[in-house]
């Protein structure tokens, strides 16, 4: 496939602790982590999904002026920003392990509508839901 | 702000539990008054309002989708009494528990390609003022503006 989105980006408070928490919590890997001045572009992807890359940006300067990236950061700590949805073969199991790699689930896994979810946030406020796919 | 999510999952989590301000300010690691103060400030609506909604959410919900009577639903979002539950959903929604299950059946199509707790939130009651303001409002005051509480 060549064609189709590529990047997604989040906005997280810092990108250093995004970046341990999707790589050895969630279990990601690092695509792309490039430096330029203070910008820093850092994206990471799921293992089973290389033609995807989820962006970990944090709002500020060069791109945004001060007061909105505040504004934003203040977003994503309260948890404002949209939807995120993980795939998973076994929600339970998933749970499980990054539970004992202490990620803060807001939800435990519960049964419904023929699946299993819960619901976890990344260290910035970010929230996730851990769908099972259905078979 | 971190902190005040925090204690806003709690009671999204636990709804039907009892979440006096104490208890939530202390997920939250502060003062009682300072937690009501800017959990408002945050989220632009009181913490027992917006356990209110939570409630009201989950109950429409479960309306929608399971068999339950309506007082086992009313037990099991929290309320200590059926007419409690009763008169608030009404005050709230402006219909009552058992309208809004036969019409929940009635348009459930089409939803099942949306994660369900997607669908569930787009159903929370938008409780821009206090149920007693809105009760007050229904009773009498027919062309009076909808003015938002000052807390």
């Amino acid at each position: 496939m060549s064609q189709g989105v590529e990047v997604v980006g989040l906005y997280v408070q810092d990108q250093d602790e995004a970046l341990a928490f999707y790589v050895e919590k969630l279990g990601f890997v690092v695509h792309t982590d490039v430096r330029n001045g203070d910008y820093r572009w850092l994206t990471v992807q799921h293992p089973d999904q290389p033609s995807f890359q989820l962006g970990l940006f944090v709002p500020g300067p060069p791109v945004l002026d001060a007061a909105t990236a505040q504004a934003l950061r203040a977003l994503v700590a309260k948890g404002a920003m949209p939807p995120l949805v993980l795939t998973v073969d076994d929600c339970r199991a998933a749970y499980d392990r990054l539970l004992g790699r202490g990620v803060e689930f807001t939800q435990v896994p519960e049964d419904r509508y023929g699946s299993v979810d819960a619901s976890f946030r990344d260290p910035s406020g970010n929230g996730w839901k851990m769908i099972q796919a259905r078979r | 702000m971190r902190r005040l999510l925090r204690a806003k999952d709690r009671m999204d989590a636990a709804s039907h539990e009892a979440w006096p301000v104490q208890r939530l300010a202390r997920v939250s690691g502060v003062s009682e008054a300072h937690f009501a103060r800017s959990f408002k400030q945050a989220f632009g609506i009181p913490p027992h309002r917006y356990l209110l909604t939570r409630r009201i959410e989950r109950a429409t919900a479960l309306l929608r989708d399971t068999d339950l009577s309506i007082t086992e639903i009313a037990f099991q979002t929290g309320w200590e009494s059926l007419g409690t539950f009763g008169r608030t959903f009404r005050d709230i929604t402006g219909e009552s528990p058992g309208t809004i299950r036969t019409r929940g059946r009635a348009a459930a199509n089409g939803l099942d390609l949306v994660p369900a707790c997607f669908v569930s939130a787009a159903h929370r009651p938008d409780l821009t003022i206090a149920v007693s303001e809105k009760r007050r409002l229904g009773a009498g005051d027919i062309n009076r503006p909808h003015e938002k509480e000052v807390v």
